[in-house]
């Protein structure tokens, strides 16, 4: 009895584990783990904390390569994202460079310019990188559980920093790293992250997982920068229709009582 | 206009009388919101409705969406992240539009399928049919077009393999090909025409549904029982109808209001659900992407289209009897757009006496099937182009134009159908079952 026990519930546990655990990434044979971010699901919230970390891991680490050309520096003011100070935003613009066409020369960069290009041909633009690349495609690739924890995209991220395997060949000229989040196997990105890489002011955890984490978190945010405003709409309109469902209901039931079980004349 | 009796519209005042000498608008519209419904429709009625909903959705974001958009091939992309990221509900415009196009096939399809089921097709609904489905057509037309605007990989992509269909047909399939794409291959001048087209198309489907809702409004609908409304008298077709204005208007919003609400928990939740994360890649005519995919609605026929390759025995048979002409590109292609050509016949091709498919013992089996036929073609037509996919798909899209071509036609000759109930008052009451006693308390009309 106890033996059968025992084997319906690995059986319900080997269940879970495989709907809820490891999920197939695009390519088929390369595993995304879950993450269960701030900002998943319906009642999900970007972690102000926790973005202005990945802002950091960004601009010390990312920025050398990796542009984000659609984002306007001084979105990371705004409420619902990292959320900086206005005299933050203003300082923090001035360490890039950016071309005025007026001045036909460059110039330190304000708040209302955008973010730079990537400073490298083969780095692609961050902006969307968390929504470009799903790694959730759900039960028979229906992808219904994405309502509870995203594309995945952020996912995906933590699984290319954290994916690295060591091993190094050369191919025409070129390195490449393996990395077992990849969908070839082998990228040209050499690990950028490692333990310790960047120091955070508030002496938060800055072994590799936590900064992956927190990095994708912001890219999230630079992909979905309206999400918390867009949840909110949501609600409303959920709410709202929910309500106005009740009363056509009750309407409509008012109106065809007359009509329904009359006797015929 | 209704060829159902029921009251007319009569100016009383003065200025009534002086407008309805000039200009009948108000009985136009008198007439047509009250005209006379089977009482007995049940809730595969409502999509209507929902579809007009959807038009007036997309028309209106739409409008807002162009005076921030940009149609060139160097600014498009950027200019639906200027709408996501820096316009006042840019965010939310964008969702509902591109959310709006899933529900609006969503609607479609169930609108279709309901026609097919109770037989709202048959005479004398021809018309009504074959001006949905042109209005379905441009509805395809609209939709592919504007997948191609924000001018990501999968818009780039996928006009590309679309627009390459035309190129298969034999002769002129190249040139034809050229005019559509305004140059040799999808560049700027694809992404203005389609955006210029993309804008247009929408008011032309509000006219086919004018006319759409004329012709209905001439023949009266169709109802489960298929029987038509009594109309020898006033009196006899009230029997039958209830006025469209308040009870099916009241009815309709409240499954409007319902399905609005599941359609904005996906905008608000997981709004690129529905949508392919390659088109968040701005488009690279040099890097094709690893699978090319259409929207979820073009699956099925996407299906169709692929599954007839060459190997198969009918396209061996059709390029040796026409010496190459049809090879199988083309034979697909021809599959494709025969698979809506065969839909939009189906009045000529069921030949059953009966209207309602609730009264046809055999024939809901096979109705049944081409359900689970379209839905299984619309998961293959996400599957890679690979065994076993290649083989279901073929299955699947031969019962697809069995169906219409042999089963149909056959059905109504080898079929016995049951006996339809004498009128709609009949049906209504049996679902209704009048109560002995209480009929004078329930029978004053709500005000």
């Amino acid at each position: 009895m106890t033996m059968i026990k025992k084997l319906t519930l690995s059986a319900f546990v080997a269940l879970g584990l495989s709907s809820t655990g490891a999920i197939a990434s695009e390519s088929g044979g390369h595993h995304i783990e879950n993450i269960d971010f701030s900002f998943d699901g319906p009642f999900g919230a970007f972690d102000v904390n926790q973005l202005q970390r990945g802002l950091q891991i960004y601009t010390e680490v990312c920025s050398a390569c990796h542009g984000l050309k659609f984002v306007p520096i001084r979105s990371i003011g705004d409420e619902g994202g990292p959320h900086m100070p206005e005299d933050q935003v203003i300082e923090y613009a001035k360490q890039f460079e950016v071309y005025d066409a007026e001045l036909d020369d460059f110039r330190p960069a304000i708040p209302v310019d955008h973010f730079p290009k990537s400073n490298l041909s083969n780095a692609p633009d961050l902006s969307l990188m968390a929504k470009k690349r799903a790694a959730f495609h759900g039960p028979y690739g229906l992808g219904i559980n994405q309502f509870f924890k995203g594309i995945g995209g952020p996912e995906y991220i933590v699984g290319i920093l954290n994916g690295y395997t060591g091993e190094v060949k050369e191919q025409a000229g070129t390195t490449f790293y393996e990395n077992t989040a990849f969908p070839s196997g082998w990228i040209a990105m050499a690990p950028p992250l490692s333990d310790e890489a960047v120091d955070f002011a508030d002496g938060h955890s800055n072994d590799l997982h936590h900064m992956s984490e927190d990095v994708a978190a912001f890219l999230m945010w630079t992909a979905e920068p309206k999400m918390m405003a867009r949840k909110q709409a949501g609600f409303a309109g959920v709410l709202f229709l929910t309500l106005l469902s009740v009363l056509l209901y009750l309407t409509n039931k008012r109106i065809w009582a007359p009509v329904k079980y009359k006797k015929r004349d | 206009m209704s060829g159902i009796p029921h009251d007319h519209y009569e100016p009383k005042s003065n200025g009534e009388k002086w407008l309805a000498s000039r200009l009948p608008i108000v009985g136009l519209l008198y007439d047509t919101l009250m005209i006379p419904t089977p009482k007995n429709l049940n809730w595969m009625w409502i999509w209507g409705i929902v579809l007009t909903f959807c038009l007036a959705l997309q028309i209106v974001t739409g409008i807002v969406l162009v005076m921030h958009y940009t149609p060139h091939v160097d600014m498009a992309f950027a200019s639906v992240e200027h709408i996501m990221r820096d316009v006042n509900g840019g965010y939310m415009l964008r969702y509902l539009h591109s959310n709006g196009a899933s529900l609006f096939f969503v609607a479609v399809y169930a609108h279709i399928f309901r026609g097919l089921y109770y037989g709202s097709y048959k005479a004398p609904r021809e018309i009504t049919w074959i001006i949905g489905m042109l209005i379905y057509l441009l509805m395809m037309a609209t939709g592919f077009m504007g997948y191609v605007l924000p001018w990501g990989q999968m818009s780039f992509w996928g006009a590309t393999v679309i627009t390459g269909l035309f190129g298969a047909i034999p002769f002129v399939g190249e040139s034809l090909q050229t005019f559509l794409l305004g140059g040799p291959a999808v560049d700027n001048a694809t992404l203005n025409r389609f955006f210029s087209l993309h804008y247009l198309l929408p008011f032309v489907i509000a006219a086919l549904v004018a006319v759409h809702i004329w012709a209905f409004h001439t023949t009266g609908n169709n109802n489960p029982t298929g029987v038509e409304v009594r109309r020898g008298s006033k009196e006899e077709a009230q029997k039958d109808t209830l006025p469209f204005w308040p009870y099916f208007v009241i009815k309709d919003l409240f499954a409007l209001a319902v399905i609005l609400a599941v359609f904005f928990a996906i905008v608000g939740f997981m709004p690129n659900y529905l949508g392919h994360p390659d088109n968040y890649i701005e488009a690279n005519p040099l890097a094709t992407p690893a699978h090319i995919v259409p929207e979820w609605y073009f699956l099925p026929f996407y299906a169709i289209l692929r599954a007839f390759t060459s190997e198969v025995w009918v396209v061996q048979i059709a390029s040796f009897v026409t010496g190459g002409i049809i090879d199988a590109k083309f034979f697909g292609v021809l599959a494709m757009f025969g698979a809506i050509a065969v839909m939009a016949l189906v009045p000529w091709l069921d030949t059953s006496s009966v209207r309602s498919g609730r009264y046809r013992p055999m024939f809901k089996w096979w109705f049944a099937l081409l359900v689970v036929d379209f839905f299984a073609l619309m998961w293959l037509g996400a599957m890679p182009a690979e065994e076993p996919y290649a083989s279901f798909s073929l299955i699947a899209s031969a019962y697809w134009f069995g169906y219409f071509l042999v089963i149909l036609p056959l059905l109504g000759v080898i079929e016995k159908p049951l006996a339809p109930p004498a009128s709609i008052e009949d049906d209504f009451d049996a679902h209704y079952a009048p109560k002995a006693g209480d009929a004078d308390a329930a029978a004053k009309p709500a005000e």
